[in-house]
């Protein structure tokens, strides 16, 4: 099915990054969980790697306008995140799979979508076409109208990428998508997410080092909400070296070894 | 710019045929004439059906194909109120009204049971009554997709009032059935309802939806329902000669929600009591 390309998608860009963050602080109840980050992101698909309590999923919160920033400044597709923006505009070019995924359990996937193109303040006239395209590319098709409460863990993912993209957004945003994918759906979701990236600004927050290597385009990896590393995947693994620690591939040798060494000169 | 011939009924068969031998600018005069020339696209249709077996053929295959599958199943499914009602009321709110209608219904009944005995539970009851309903339309516990919906444009004040008005098409209704039968008269409770509606809205703002509520209902059940049915006096607050208060306080309330119709779009401050 060919979607109509409106005007405003093809208009110039007016902003460098359609991620931009400069000394980024966000609190995360009494902790500062982003401390200081600098981060700039733009077309492509973009791993999130870090440590548990890196502050991966508070960044993902903060850049898809829940959490306001303690401090510096966020700007995404060219508008500067704070209390004055309008933000109507700008979330209804951002798709976000939370890492806690909820859903109406007696919904089927079509009315859970459609919902959630409703809350997205999608045309009506629009909604039905852009719903079965969604639920399409994710390959939930034939359950498209069973109840969510039927559907496997996998599936449920996928129907959150869903609703997260229904809106063809700008930013997408996935907090641990691939929890719960098996390795043929893993398999696939790599290729969504290829597909996706050509025209989409993705960023994936994962702890799997092997689907950053396999389907983004660029890493970035925090600890103790700081900017490490970011680079191409090939960066990744180059970075482990002569360095032999704990990995069973070269990328995850890489991200072990540039954790260990940003610590070190830390401390 | 229209031609005022038609095209010739030899070209017209070479066309239907696919002859790669017309030239370039006929066959571009052709396609021009028959756009906007509904007779010629007739005759073209007539030469397909008589001369071209081949696209006939395809044509018949394609529909016997097509025909199946439409007859195959239902093509929309015929239910649609769910996703109509969750617009007003998110299926997490579900619950919370039931019960509400629970708690008026034992209100009533205790009434019934001792007329005599006490002042009308469900007079007292019905200024908090809403509460229950609008701690839930703007809470993470109580919503499984909150974080989607504030992250979503339509977050703000106008989907929580839309929320709200679905509260209340539930609860005024069952407070008026019940106030009826227990001799509570709409007009003592209604402003007093309304009015805790309204302060929760504009308090929830600066504490959270459902912490909001809390705190008006523990206040108004330590303050006046609870001594009143210790006490068995009719509760003053709820006198006629009140109502002027309650009208100024639905007021204030509608007040600061619009001096404050920013809020609830918001980017939200993680305090320390938590996200």
């Amino acid at each position: 099915m060919v979607r109509a390309v409106s005007a405003a998608e093809t208009a110039a860009r007016t902003y460098a990054w359609a991620i931009q963050a400069d000394g980024l602080r966000v609190r995360a109840g009494r902790r500062m969980a982003v401390d200081g980050l600098d981060l700039a992101m733009d077309t492509g698909v973009h791993g999130l790697l870090g440590p548990n309590g890196a502050g991966k999923t508070t960044l993902v919160r903060s850049i898809a306008t829940v959490l306001r920033p303690a401090g510096g400044t966020l700007t995404l597709l060219g508008e500067q995140v704070n209390g004055r923006v309008d933000l109507r505009g700008l979330r209804r070019q951002i798709g976000y799979l939370p890492q806690e995924f909820g859903y109406y359990r007696r919904f089927t996937v079509r009315e859970f979508v459609e919902y959630m193109a409703w809350l997205k303040e999608m045309p009506s006239a629009e909604t039905p076409g852009a719903v079965q395209r969604a639920i399409e590319r994710v390959g939930l098709a034939d359950r498209a109208d069973d109840r969510m409460k039927t559907l496997s863990g996998g599936m449920l993912r996928r129907a959150g990428i869903a609703q997260a993209i229904v809106n063809d957004p700008r930013i997408l945003l996935l907090d641990e998508p691939t929890a719960g994918l098996d390795p043929d759906q893993r398999l696939q979701f790599r290729a969504l997410l290829r597909e996706l990236g050509t025209d989409t600004c993705v960023l994936v927050s994962t702890h799997l080092v092997e689907d950053v290597a396999a389907a983004c385009t660029d890493v970035v990896l925090m600890d103790a909400g700081r900017l490490v590393f970011q680079g191409a995947p090939a960066g990744l693994a180059a970075a482990a070296g002569a360095d032999t620690g704990a990995g069973d591939s070269a990328a995850e040798r890489g991200y072990s070894a540039i954790l260990r060494r940003h610590r070190e000169t830390e401390a | 710019m229209k031609s005022l011939e038609h095209i010739p009924a030899a070209l017209l068969r070479r066309y239907a045929s696919g002859d790669a031998g017309i030239a370039a600018d006929a066959l571009w005069a052709v396609e021009a004439h028959l756009e906007w020339c509904a007779s010629c696209r007739e005759r073209l249709g007539a030469v397909v059906a008589t001369d071209d077996s081949e696209t006939t053929s395809l044509l018949a295959r394609v529909q016997a194909n097509l025909a199946g599958e439409l007859s195959r199943g239902a093509q929309m499914p015929a239910r649609r109120w769910p996703r109509r009602v969750a617009r007003w009321a998110p299926p997490g709110l579900w619950p919370r009204l039931a019960m509400t209608t629970l708690v008026i219904a034992a209100a009533l009944g205790l009434d019934l049971a001792f007329s005599n005995v006490l002042a009308s539970l469900v007079l007292l009851v019905a200024p908090v009554a809403p509460l229950l309903g609008v701690a839930a339309i703007w809470s993470a516990g109580l919503d499984p997709v909150h974080e989607l919906v504030v992250a979503s444009p339509r977050a703000g004040l106008y989907l929580v009032l839309r929320r709200t008005l679905a509260v209340l098409v539930v609860v005024i209704p069952a407070l008026a059935v019940a106030g009826w039968l227990a001799g509570a008269a709409p007009a003592r409770w209604l402003l007093p309802c309304l009015a805790f509606t309204a302060g929760a809205l504009a308090l929830g703002e600066l504490i959270g939806l459902n912490r909001a509520a809390a705190v008006l209902a523990l206040a108004w059940t330590s303050g006046v329902i609870a001594p009143t049915v210790l006490t068995a006096r009719p509760p003053l607050l709820l006198e006629p000669a009140t109502l002027p208060y309650w009208a100024g306080l639905v007021g204030v309330g509608a007040v600061v929600l619009v001096l404050r119709r920013d809020s609830y779009t918001g980017l939200r401050r993680s305090t320390w009591f938590g996200r």
